[in-house]
């Protein structure tokens, strides 16, 4: 039981930090029906730039809870900063373009990152300081459990609901949702629509630096590649959710998360993936757009 | 009288090389109702299009009286700018929020007349709050007066249809405009349902003083309320004057009512 359990919250950590990158490939969806394919990449950036705050921070001496928290929302600010312009470079200029145009920008924006931290960093993996504290009133269930990974669940939890509260009750929600549904008629109700996406993208780079630094500071390493892999993963997270839906990036990223972690510790780690993305085609078969995804019959 | 809320000189509208619109002058006083009629092809719906900024014109001049009383030419201004400066439309086929809530899509329609951003959403500092409190209490006045305040929570696309006619309107009036487009407001209306809308485009240019402009095919609907009917055929302004001149005008009837009696 406790194996299972062990396993059960390694895999909602996991799926946690899924959550938290698909968000921001969903969200982007949703407005623009665009797959942003520089995202991951802005999550590497977000855990880079954590690992440089850090740095800088203990050579000033604050202590561990004031650096990660600093480390977070430096990262944070400075990945939304990254988001927003690469939608205003990358994406704008071919917003009336046929869409597979914004589909290979996006692409080319993805190796340009990676290539830029690789020569403006490393290529090799560097060490990344645990930023998350050890709790003492962890220590009965550590077996199960580690404080990282309460700590990532239970940020990423509050970030979800922040999240949704915007989106369901502020203004600037409101118009996301209206561009989402229905851009043109958005615009005539005098939203300006180049302000909500770059909101969006905003909110979605902020939520994938978040992402990195909690799961780097996890796992302990970092290099230029792992926004392709994580990318990669959450994105297949959100289309198993239902591209564009919320709640569904969410659940994706937590079914993705348990199912590797369940054949990990079941199975063996070889198989990993080969059970998350057999899981992918299993539901895509049977729900084409995805677990909470609706098939599109509007459109006149 | 007044200065033209709308001025529209010498419109034109190409698509490749067929002309939509060829030189349409059209022209609306404060608290005028006026219709745009002629045969579906006529150009009507290009004409909405120019003026609220979906197409840019070929040639031509559109003014527009901004909330300042200066006059402005709007060629090329996007949508949303049209829609800060005084004009709200409607659709042919109705084209709401259809998973947002009643209320949610006239506070949408508020949009342009509140100032908090995203700072505010973040923040929410007491200007924000009072903010978002107004544009409640006033989305629920439109709302009441449109008779839609029983739906107030009820998701758009659940609406019976004459009701979500009546939202898109609603949602159009959220912006204060001081001129309201309407495109065939009453397509798809029983006869009692086209007499309420009557009562109601009437009931709104007396409450908000303001001018409306709408396409309509329904001649009883036109002839009833209209102070100034325009009639277009293929892309140009065939006639225009009051509803008995227009009833009168041979042209108009050749052209329009002659060959196209049921429409």
């Amino acid at each position: 039981m406790d194996y299972f359990l062990e396993l059960f919250f390694g895999g909602l950590t996991r799926g946690s930090i899924y959550a938290l990158i698909a968000l921001g490939y969903t969200m982007v969806y949703g407005i623009i029906e665009l797959i942003n394919f520089a995202h991951g990449e802005i999550y590497m950036i977000g855990a880079f730039t954590a690992l440089i705050v850090a740095g800088v921070c203990s050579l000033l001496g604050l202590n561990l809870i004031s650096i990660l928290i600093l480390a977070i929302i430096i990262s944070m600010f400075y990945s939304a900063a990254y988001g927003y312009t690469v939608e205003k470079i990358a994406y704008k200029p071919l917003r009336n373009a046929p869409r597979l145009s914004p589909l290979i920008s996006a692409i080319g924006m993805s190796i340009f990152l990676q290539n830029y931290v690789l020569l403006a960093q490393t290529s090799d993996f560097v060490p990344f300081p645990s930023l998350i504290p050890e709790f003492e009133f962890m220590e009965p269930v550590a077996h199960i459990m580690g404080s990282s990974e309460l700590v990532i669940i239970v940020v990423t939890a509050i970030a979800m609901v922040i999240l949704s509260l915007f989106i369901k009750f502020t203004k600037i929600g409101k118009a996301m949702r209206a561009t989402a549904q229905d851009r043109k008629m958005a615009l005539l109700c005098g939203v300006n629509v180049d302000r909500v996406i770059s909101v969006t993208f905003i909110i979605g780079s902020a939520l994938a630096a978040l992402g990195g630094v909690l799961i780097a500071s996890h796992i302990g390493q970092i290099n230029f590649y792992i926004g392709f892999i994580a990318g990669i993963k959450a994105f297949t997270a959100a289309v198993l959710g239902g591209i564009g839906s919320i709640p569904g990036a969410v659940l994706g990223g937590l079914v993705l998360g348990w199912t590797e972690s369940f054949a990990t510790g079941y199975v063996s780690s070889d198989y990993e993936d080969v059970f998350a993305f057999c899981l992918l085609v299993i539901i895509l078969i049977f729900r084409p757009a995805g677990i909470l995804g609706r098939t599109n019959t509007q459109k006149v | 009288m007044a200065e033209a809320i709308l001025e529209v000189r010498e419109l034109c509208k190409d698509f490749g090389g067929l002309r939509a619109l060829d030189h349409v002058d059209l022209e609306i006083y404060p608290e005028q109702i006026v219709a745009l009629i002629g045969p579906n092809g006529a150009g009507k719906t290009t004409f909405f299009n120019c003026v609220t900024g979906i197409y840019e014109p070929t040639e031509g001049d559109i003014f527009v009286l901004d909330r300042k009383g200066k006059k402005r030419r709007i060629n090329g201004y996007k949508p949303n700018k049209v829609t800060e400066l005084g004009l709200a439309r409607t659709f042919q086929n109705i084209r709401l929020f259809p998973n947002m809530t009643v209320l949610e899509n006239v506070m949408i329609g508020r949009h342009t007349r509140t100032k908090s951003w995203i700072f505010g959403a973040l923040f929410r500092d007491r200007r924000t709050k009072e903010e978002e409190k107004e544009t409640i209490e006033v989305s629920y006045e439109i709302l009441k007066k449109m008779r839609l305040e029983k739906f107030v929570n009820e998701l758009a696309s659940n609406l019976p249809y004459g009701a979500q006619r009546r939202l898109e309107i609603a949602r159009a009036l959220a912006s204060e405009p001081s001129l309201l487009l309407l495109d065939e407001p009453a397509a798809g209306m029983n006869p009692q349902e086209t007499k309420e809308l009557e009562g109601l485009i009437e009931q709104i240019r007396d409450q908000e003083k303001i001018a409306i402009l709408l396409i309509e095919h329904d001649m009883k609907l036109v002839m009833n309320i209209s102070d100034v009917v325009y009639v277009m055929e293929y892309g140009r302004l065939l006639a225009k004057g009051t509803p008995q001149e227009i009833k009168e005008d041979e042209r108009v009837i050749k052209a329009y009512l002659g060959e196209d009696h049921d429409a």
